[in-house]
């Protein structure tokens, strides 16, 4: 492997192209845990934002009035609303309120810190768009289904959870999939508040080594290749989950 | 039997005239309530901590609004721009995909995933970064300030997303039109430009409009690369105050708003013409 990072170090000698996150193990290191944090709140805010799909197109299909029109109005705001901006709100405006707790080394810091609140505010984000692809879904589920599992004695939560949820979430999946794909890459607005994602570390590096250019191809050949490779797997998944004869 | 009788048969009811939706059918004054709440709420939360004798937030916010209303139409300048640029490069580009040779369908194919599958933010770095800030003609020395980069590099997303919408649209007429067509011995540019694409356009608009409105909530983006629209100069305002807390929530809720106004009734407008193509479609 030595081998190959020294490569790179000539390459940088003789060239100038310069990719210090390849030879140089600070930054190497730096960029690789740029990239986890990506991932890991790519897989937090996926998780979250279809609990808030699932439970918001439940809720949608209340018969409290009320209900209905808190969730209609929780899915406009968010989203007819800038994400950045959102994301802002949540961490300034709300998490300046909040109380601060102290820290390890006996200063004051925030209860919730900027990965916290790029999670929550990108889950509230992704959430507003997955409760209208769910609610769409479950609307695409025949009528007659669901009387049929009433005569059998399914109860409101039973029918939900075993035979609306089932089939509506195949119905479903190809809109989720570009959903959660969209949010993948609104994961790089974490930025703004200085999540240390991958786009961030990219710029930690490119303010040290001067090589805007090299990095920003990087950086669109990194997405480029992390979003494919979601969207293939996606592919994939939605033709195993097919159901022969439906949908 | 008879007065008494009750059914929910549908052909025992009255009839009911057909509802016309019209354009805002939820925006009731609750509407608003939750986001003007938020402003309100947050605000006298973080103010009651302390007693000075500062003039109270909101009062400030009305000071700011003018500058923060041109930041905004700043941002809606940018976003008709680069909506211009990225739908004309896009059609091409769309085209391109649809073309009869394989070598200009692949590229045009390449660059449109390419585009497509990177984020917003990065594209808007690529174009701040990498685009010179002037550029030299025939000696002629032409500058090329941020936001007009922040134009080019938010139009390449947009490109990339009318491509697909393009290509998307074509292949969802039925083949019957291309072989009447063919039939009736038109070429292939002709039947594309007099009997496809016109067809297109009507399917075309939903998705279209959909992607202005991300578009509009995109233009913030720019504010992280110094253009001085709404958001920065929301932030300036912030800063100009002296960091006050108790701003912070009336206004980022005040740019909320703002966007809140614009995009809504486009999202609205939307639905209404997805539902009354899907019916002729």
């Amino acid at each position: 492997m030595d081998a190959v990072y020294d490569w790179f170090r000539v390459l940088y000698d003789e060239t100038g192209i310069n990719l210090p996150f390849l030879y140089d193990s600070y930054d190497r290191n730096r960029m690789f845990q740029g990239f986890l944090t990506t991932i890991w709140l790519s897989l937090v805010c996926l998780f979250f934002s279809v609990i808030i799909g699932v439970i918001g197109a439940w809720l949608q299909g209340s018969s409290f009035k009320w209900t209905r029109r808190i969730v209609n109005g929780y899915i406009q705001i968010f989203r007819n609303t800038p994400p950045l901006v959102q994301l802002y709100f949540f961490y300034f405006a709300i998490g300046t309120i909040l109380p601060r707790v102290e820290n390890d080394w006996g200063g004051q810091s925030p209860i919730l810190g900027s990965f916290a609140w790029a999670a929550i505010s990108l889950s509230f984000f992704a959430g507003a768009f997955n409760v209208e692809i769910f609610r769409s879904g479950i609307e695409a589920v025949p009528k007659s289904t669901v009387e049929a599992a009433e005569a059998l004695g399914f109860t409101r939560v039973q029918i939900y959870r075993d035979i609306t949820l089932p089939l509506a979430f195949r119905v479903v999946l190809p809109a989720l999939n570009n959903n959660l794909v969209n949010l993948v890459k609104t994961t790089t607005l974490a930025y703004a508040i200085a999540v240390p994602e991958m786009l961030y570390e990219a710029n930690q590096i490119w303010s040290d080594n001067v090589n805007v250019t090299e990095m920003m191809i990087f950086m669109l050949l990194a997405y480029f290749f992390l979003v494919g490779i979601l969207v293939s797997g996606m592919n994939r998944w939605e033709r195993a989950m097919k159901i022969p004869g439906y949908g | 039997m008879g007065a008494a009788y009750k059914t929910d048969l549908p052909v025992m009811m009255a009839p009911k005239a057909p509802e016309r939706e019209p354009i805002l059918p939820h925006l009731r004054a609750w509407h608003i309530v939750p986001l003007v709440a938020l402003c309100l709420l947050a605000s006298p939360l973080a103010f009651a901590a302390e007693h000075d004798i500062r003039q109270p937030s909101l009062s400030v916010l009305v000071t700011w609004a003018p500058l923060l209303m041109k930041g905004f139409i700043f941002n809606l300048v940018i976003s008709v721009s680069a909506m211009a640029v990225g739908t004309f490069a896009g059609a091409i580009l769309g085209l391109g995909q649809l073309s009869p040779s394989a070598p200009i369908r692949k590229v045009a194919w390449l660059i449109t995933q390419f585009f497509r599958n990177a984020p917003w933010l990065v594209l808007l770095f690529f174009a701040m970064f990498l685009l010179p800030f002037q550029i030299s003609f025939f000696g002629l020395s032409i500058p090329l300030p941020d936001w007009f980069k922040a134009i080019i590099g938010l139009s390449l997303p947009v490109m990339a997303n009318v491509s697909e919408i393009v290509r998307g649209a074509v292949n969802s007429l039925p083949s019957g039109q291309w072989e009447a067509a063919n039939s009736l011995a038109f070429s292939r540019r002709q039947t594309m430009w007099l009997i496809i694409l016109p067809q297109c356009v009507k399917r075309m608009l939903p998705p279209w409009m959909n992607l202005y409105s991300i578009l509009t909530m995109a233009t913030v983006l720019a504010s992280i690369v110094g253009v001085n629209e709404v958001m920065t100069l929301t932030g300036q305002a912030l800063a100009s105050e002296g960091g006050r807390p108790d701003l912070l929530a009336p206004f980022y809720g005040f740019v909320l708003l703002l966007f809140f106004i614009y995009c809504y009734p486009i999202a609205r407008y939307t639905v209404r013409l997805e539902k009354k193509f899907a019916v002729i479609g």
